[in-house]
Formats: structure tokens, C-alpha cells, sequence
């Protein structure tokens, strides 16, 4: 048990005189407990109009992305003692619009996801009663791209994202790798078409925060770099 | 503002209707089930999905180890096989007729998966991968266990689930994301739409159909330890009750053995399947008393009911409540191939390092055998039998159909909610075909809706939802829960009516109209008050032990009393019960050991 001091942004649309503020809350914490069972905790017992998402509480759905002593992560996934600070900043997911307290809009995630067509294309027919065959090195390759729980971490880091607000960004760019990267995906052009664009791939410069910000461990800077390959290979072929 | 309708809709004061939505389609849960039927649809017709959370953030996504399906890609295997384990797993509640489709239809479904792009793990011959799973076995049950379940590494559910959103997308299905279903519009028998709570902006819509489906899921969050999302309320079977329609065998719950301690998250089955070890406080593999051939992958309610002896007769780790399970053996390259998941939960929840340590277990509360009663087709039945509602379809964990009878096998709850979904999707596509116009919206088809979170906005009473929601988990895990008696469930009969009269005098923090979870919460509470009472009226009646249902004052089945399905309906406050027959065709019924 510890009495830590959280200190979470605000937001009320209904007020929206007083703007964004801090509000603070104290908690005694004990062991084990997540940032996501603290706001339970402070919502259901100190302040039940305090908003934010979430769902499954074990770091598969992606609703409680946020922002926590600076850092994107998964509130259901980060022990709050294990943060080893007496005050827990806790704020929005940055540079998206902003709801209501912690609850940020989805629309730019859902934008950008549509741009790069986030389903597997195929021009043949699959066979009868029988899948389409992948070899294990086939399926290997998909390995870090299929895993994305699209909790917008990434776009929400990334400084193209914060200076273009039509930046397709990282979270899209990994959906559309994992099928360029499917040997049973027979259209690569369809989901790259998107990426040769202004706000698409080449406003990348390699700044790595999507990498650090992703709470599974994914590297759409990797998709990212592998997607520009892919565009040049298609205009010098 | 703007109301389309005016004359169909009475806004009451104080909560502005927005709109009115006509879609031939809406369906309600974005789930497996829910989006797999919308993928079926969509095809031909024009269909809506209504979601309270995000699609991809639905809870399907959060199982683990498998779907099954006798691809006999492995090993030998066969449908009758697959369909003998699954009417013995259902301790022979189950009905044979839809076990039989169920099984038959399974390899369709999971191929159709992979034909929708979803990355199945692999065999060397680029096949779809399969490995064990409880209760799954060869030879109708004579043999050992048989790799029948297809997996995607340890993350099936976040596949299925992420592809069927991909499809949807490519079918352009409309997705109403975060609204919150309050209401059912049924007259005069025939179903016409949905009265749904928009989260993000506030207001109520309306939602004008010719076909509803229910894909809303299952109802976890009742008990205190659960391996469900916060979302898992069973909104869909408040809703059902409310509208006046039954619910069947709801006293059959299940309790997944491996919950990580105290946290509930789920260690997915395919531990076991892959070799996991259950050990207690002394050392022993405890499962040899239980299950001597099967051992750890007996099926879940035997292992769960196993682990809950183990510690009640003080032979929890240290005398606590929680077991192991040990992965040690099965070595780093193992685990980090084949579960990955698990030991990043195990690392994150419980700061345990699955490759040199045991991983603390108790059994959680893992999913509802019953829900809407509902035929083949999916469409539901407005007596539990044979009476279809008009235009209402459900599916999925929220329905039964009654594959599962009284206790559910590890991987049939993917296939389940997929090929019922898609069966939904099949007969929502025949009866629009044959029924073009939209039924008539009764006048004041938001009325109840209104009036219900109205009364929340303004309620200024002393009670809050929290308090109530964990006194009620907290109730029905101690007299609900893996052991039942007649005593404990009496008591929580008087309790749960306490309980809904404090719930009578809650009020609300937040009385804002956008994103207001403390108003989300509150309605949720509604809705599980509304069908707990089903559940221990249920439990309290049945006078047996059957799968998952396990009474110390009744320890033994009963075939001669109680081989029925169990249909209740909330008349005035009041449980009424009716009861249908199981069918049986292929299997009699004989004695179940592992």
C-alpha cells in the first residue's frame, strides 16, 4: 500500500469555459494494482463523473490507451507502483480530439485505417473445402503485424501526426504491411495506393516514438521502411 | 436536434430524441457472432451494427486458444468424433440436432476464415494448425486427445475477431460505434427495431428494422472473480426480459479453471493443451485423483470443481486460494513460441515469469451456457420452443441454442458464435427476401427507453452504483458460484430483491449527457439485476448435479427428473419456469467419467 497523488487532466464539453484542467485524487494503492484499477477506484468511490474507456482490463482490447507520466500505455497493463513516482500524471491520448476527460475521438484512427483498404484482397477464388495453403516461413513473416489492437498509442506519438491531422499514420501503415506482407494478399498496389500521398507514407522521418509508444511491442517503423521499399520498387519496375 | 419522426416518437422531457435509422439489418453486438452475421447480410441487404465499445474492442478478441473443427489436419478426426465429445461435455443437456450442425458445419467456417485473410498458425504442409484441448478427444472418447483446435499462436479470438471487422469494412457495413442498446421494439409478436443510447454525443436514437440480431454477449461481470471484460454485462438478456420474452438454462455457468489470482484474467486453455501442469501446495499433480486418463485436459467444469476442492481442503498454495499452473517444463522456446500471451499476462498482472515460475491460479467466472432461446436458424422463440418472434434473431454466447447444454468445451465458443452468426446472417437474408417493407413503428417506441435514462439523469437518491454492482458480485460468488446449496441460494433470493430495491434509489454523479459512463454504468447495473435473478432461481430449482451446475445437497444427475432445458420468464417481479425436452438422437445418455 502506498498513498499516491493522481493528477488527471479534464475535460467537459459541457463547460467548455473552463477548458482543459487538472484535477488531483488521492489513492492509497495497494500492491498489484493497475493505473485502470486506480481510476476504477477513484471513479467509484470519489468522483463518478471522471470518464475514460475501457473494456477487457487485460490488454487486448486497446480502450484504455493513455497517457500516463508522459508516456502512451495501456492503464489495464501498468502497475501503478511499479511507476515508482508519488504523483501519476495521467492525461488524453495526445493529439487527438478530445470528448470528455481521458476519452479521446476515434475518428482519426477509423480515417486513416480506411485509406490503406484493411482487408485481405484476392483476385482468384479460394479453393473448395480446403484453405489456401501458407507455408510456417510465410505465415513467420506476419509475425508483429497482425497483433495490433488499434488503441492509436502510435499515431497519437508521432509528429507528423501532431503537424498533419490527415497523416494517415503508423497504426494504418501496419495494417496495410501485414497484407502486402501475406502471401495470400494478391493486390499489394490496392493497400499501397493510398500511402503515395501527401499525407501518406513519405511524411515518415523515422522518429521512432510509434515504436516506443506501442504497448504490444509492434514496429511500424519497420512496416513503414518495408512499405517505402515496396512503393519504389513499383515505380522502378 | 432533429426528429424525423415526430409522430412515432413522444419526447419525454428532459432526453432529446436525435434520429431515426432504417436499416434492413441492425444488429446489436459486434462481437463474433454479431459481425459474422453482419458479414452474411450484408451481401445482399443493408445492415447495420450497433456497438457500445469500438468493434475490434468486443471480448471475442480476448480468447486465446482455439477454435475447433475436424480439419484433420494433424491427426485423424471426425465430425461424429467431435460431436460425442461435445454431447458428453454438455453432461447430454445438449441438444444432438444442433450439436450435429455444429460439428458438421465447422470445418466451413473455420476455412472460411482463412479464406477472409485471417493468419492462422501453420502445419509444415501450410495447413491450418491444430493442437489439444479439454474434452476433445478420439474414438468417441475410447481413445486419447486429439488435436482438433485451430489456432492463431495464443491469440484466435483477436484474429477471428479483427479479420471479421476487416471483412465488414470491405462489405461496408454500418457501424453505429459506441451506442448503447437500451430497448427492444416488439408488437404484437413481431420485432421492429431498437431504442439505442448514443455514448459519444448523448441522446437517445431510434433504430427502425425489419430483422434484429442479438450478438451482445455474456454476463461475467456478476461475479466478482471473472475472467470477462468490464463491458460483459449481458445488456442483451436485460433487454429480452424486459420485452417479456424467456431465457433458457441460465443456471448453467461456467467457471474456467485457470484465472490468473485474484485478477481473474484468463490463462487461456491452451496452457494445458500445450502441457501445463495444475499443482497444489504439497506437489502433487492433483488432476490424478479426478481425472486419472485425462487428467489436466479433463473438461472445464471437472477441473474447475477439482482446483476448488483442492482448496477448500487447504491445499491451495500456502493455504490460499490459488493453485499453480506449471509451464516450466515445456521450456522458454515453447512458451515464447506457442504462448506468448500468456507470459506477458502472467509478467504484467502478476509480475511472474512463466519460464522459471508456476503461474497463481483460481477458477473465474468464464461464460453462460444460457441466454435467448433460440432455434436452428438462429431466429429467437418467443415461448423457449417453438414460436418464433417475427424478425428477431440472436446469436452467439448471449443466445441459446443449446450446443453447450450444461457445460461448454474449450474451443466451441468461437465456433459457436461463428456459425451461429453465420446461420443468423443465412436466415436474416431468407426472411428479407421474403419480407421487403418495414414494419409499422408503434407510437411511443422510445418511450420506455426515454423514461429509463430520464429517470437516472434526475434520480437524487443515496445509493450508488458501484456499491451495489460489488455487492452483488461479491453475493453471487459466494452462493452462486462452482458449489451451490439450497441454503446459500435461498438467501441470495432474498438478497438480489434487496438489491434491486436499493438499485430503485441509485443516483448518478454525472448527470451530462456526453460520454457519461456513470449513466452506462448504472443501466448495465439494471440490466444485470434484471437476469441474476434468473440465474439462482434456476440454480435454487434444479435439484441436480449437471455439468457446470453443482449442487452439494443434489451431488448426483438426475436423468429421470431434470433432462430438461430449464425456460424462465420475469412476470411482475416474479420467476415463472417452464421446461422443454432435450433432443436426443445419436447418444443416450450414460454416465460421464474421465
Amino acid at each position: 500500500m502506498a498513498m499516491l497523488k493522481f493528477k488527471i487532466n479534464r475535460f467537459n464539453p459541457d463547460d467548455e469555459r473552463r477548458g482543459h484542467y487538472a484535477q488531483e485524487y488521492e489513492l492509497d494503492v495497494p500492491k498489484g494494482y493497475t493505473v485502470l484499477d486506480c481510476l476504477n477506484d477513484i471513479k467509484w468511490k470519489q468522483d463518478g463523473t471522471l470518464s475514460f474507456r475501457r473494456s477487457c482490463r487485460s490488454g487486448i482490447c486497446g480502450s484504455c490507451a493513455m497517457t500516463i507520466n508522459g508516456v502512451n500505455n495501456l492503464a489495464c497493463e501498468t502497475q501503478a507502483l511499479a511507476l515508482k513516482s508519488a504523483v501519476i500524471t495521467i492525461e488524453p491520448l495526445r493529439g487527438y480530439p478530445v470528448v470528455k476527460d481521458l476519452v479521446v475521438s476515434l475518428d482519426p484512427i477509423v480515417r486513416g485505417l480506411m485509406a490503406v483498404k484493411p482487408y485481405m484482397i484476392n483476385k482468384t477464388p479460394p479453393p473448395t473445402d480446403q484453405e489456401r495453403l501458407q507455408s510456417p516461413e510465410d505465415r513467420e513473416r506476419l509475425e508483429g503485424l497482425y497483433e495490433c489492437i488499434l488503441c492509436g498509442s502510435c499515431t497519437s506519438a508521432c509528429p507528423s501526426f501532431w503537424a498533419d491531422k490527415e497523416y494517415i499514420g503508423p497504426h494504418a501503415f501496419l495494417k496495410a504491411y501485414r497484407f502486402v506482407a501475406d502471401s495470400r494478399d494478391e493486390d499489394a498496389r490496392a493497400h499501397l495506393e493510398a500511402l503515395d500521398d501527401k499525407h501518406g507514407l513519405w511524411r515518415c522521418h523515422t522518429i521512432f516514438n510509434c515504436v516506443e509508444a506501442c504497448p504490444k511491442d509492434l514496429n511500424p517503423t519497420r512496416a513503414i521502411a518495408e512499405l517505402k521499399k515496396e512503393l519504389v520498387k513499383g515505380k522502378m519496375g | 436536434m432533429t426528429i424525423k419522426d415526430p409522430e412515432t416518437i413522444h419526447d419525454v422531457e428532459g432526453v432529446p430524441v436525435h434520429s431515426v435509422h432504417r436499416h434492413d439489418v441492425v444488429i446489436v453486438g459486434a462481437g463474433l457472432a454479431g459481425m459474422r452475421a453482419a458479414v452474411e447480410a450484408s451481401g445482399e441487404f443493408d445492415v447495420a451494427v450497433i456497438s457500445k465499445v469500438f468493434p475490434t474492442r468486443s471480448h471475442s478478441g480476448a480468447a486465446q486458444g482455439g477454435v475447433a473443427a475436424s480439419l484433420a489436419n494433424e491427426e485423424e478426426d471426425h465430425w461424429e468424433w467431435h460431436m460425442f465429445d461435445t454431447v458428453k461435455g454438455s453432461d447430454y443437456l445438449g441438444d444432438q440436432d444442433v450439436i450435429e450442425t455444429l460439428v458438421k458445419e465447422a470445418p466451413v467456417v473455420v476455412r472460411e476464415y482463412e479464406h477472409f485473410g485471417a493468419a492462422f498458425s501453420r502445419t509444415s504442409e501450410g495447413r491450418i494448425a491444430q493442437r489439444l484441448f479439454g474434452g476433445h478427444t478420439r474414438d468417441f472418447g475410447r481413445g486419447g486427445p486429439v488435436q482438433r483446435a485451430c489456432y492463431a499462436v495464443d491469440r484466435t479470438g483477436h484474429v477471428l475477431l479483427h479479420t471479421l471487422y476487416e471483412i465488414c469494412v470491405r462489405n461496408q457495413v454500418r457501424f453505429y460505434s459506441e451506442f448503447h442498446a437500451l430497448s427492444l421494439i416488439i408488437d404484437e409478436g413481431i420485432c421492429r427495431g431498437v431504442v439505442a443510447w448514443d455514448i459519444v454525443n448523448g441522446g437517445v436514437h431510434v433504430f427502425h428494422a425489419k430483422t434484429v440480431m442479438f450478438g451482445t454477449g455474456g454476463y461475467g461481470k456478476v461475479f466478482k472473480i471473472t475472467s470477462n471484460a468490464l463491458a460483459n454485462t449481458g445488456d442483451g438478456l436485460g433487454m429480452v426480459l424486459r420485452a417479456g420474452l424467456p431465457l433458457e438454462d441460465m443456471e448453467f455457468v461456467q467457471f474456467h479453471p485457470t484465472g490468473l489470482y485474484l485478477q481473474g484474467i484468463l490463462v487461456s486453455e491452451a496452457a494445458r493443451g500445450e502441457g501445463g501442469y495444475l499443482i497444489n501446495d504439497k506437489g502433487e499433480r492433483f488432476m490424478e485423483k479426478y481425472a486419472p486418463e485425462k487428467m489436466e485436459l479433463a473438461p472445464r467444469d471437472l477441473v474447475s470443481r477439482s482446483i476448488q476442492t483442492e482448496i477448500n481442503e487447504g491445499r491451495g498454495i500456502g493455504g490460499e486460494a490459488y493453485v499453480y499452473i506449471d509451464l516450466r517444463h515445456l521450456g522458454r522456446e515453447k512458451i515464447m513460441r506457442q504462448l506468448p500471451q500468456i507470459h506477458e499476462l502472467a509478467w504484467k498482472f502478476l509480475h511472474v515469469d512463466c519460464i522459471t515460475d508456476p503461474i497463481p491460479i483460481q477458477p473465474t467466472g468464464h461464460y453462460s451456457m444460457g441466454g435467448i432461446p433460440t432455434d436452428i436458424e438462429g431466429r429467437v422463440l418467443l415461448d423457449g420452443k417453438d414460436k418464433p418472434v417475427k424478425g428477431f434473431f440472436a446469436g452467439g454466447e448471449c443466445a441459446c441454442v443449446s450446443v453447450h447444454g450444461a457445460n461448454r468445451l474449450g474451443t466451441n465458443s468461437l465456433l459457436e458464435a461463428s456459425l451461429f452468426g453465420r446461420r443468423c446472417g443465412k436466415s436474416i437474408t431468407r426472411f428479407l427476401r421474403e419480407n421487403r417493407d418495414f414494419p409499422d413503428l408503434p407510437a411511443g417506441a422510445a418511450v420506455e427507453a426515454i423514461k429509463m435514462v430520464q429517470k437516472l439523469l434526475s434520480a437524487s437518491g443515496s445509493e450508488k452504483t458501484a456499491e451495489i454492482r460489488n455487492d452483488l458480485q461479491v453475493l453471487m460468488t459466494s452462493k452462486c458460484g462452482i458449489f451451490r446449496d439450497e441454503k446459500q441460494l435461498g438467501e441470495l433470493k432474498v438478497e438480489l430483491k434487496k438489491l434491486e430495491k436499493r438499485y430503485e434509489n441509485v443516483s448518478l454523479d454525472d448527470k451530462s449527457e456526453r460520454f457519461n459512463t456513470d449513466l452506462l454504468e448504472a443501466l448495465e447495473l439494471g440490466n444485470m439485476l434484471e437476469f441474476s435473478e434468473l440465474i439462482v432461481e434456476g440454480a435454487y430449482n434444479r435439484r441436480e448435479s449437471r455439468g457446470a451446475h453443482s449442487r452439494i445437497d443434489f451431488p448426483d444427475r438426475d436423468d429421470k427428473d431434470w433432462l430438461k432445458h430449464t425456460i424462465g420468464w420475469k412476470k411482475e417481479g416474479k420467476v415463472r419456469f417452464d421446461f422443454k425436452p432435450v433432443t436426443i438422437t445419436r447418444f443416450q445418455p450414460k454416465e460421464r467419467k474421465y
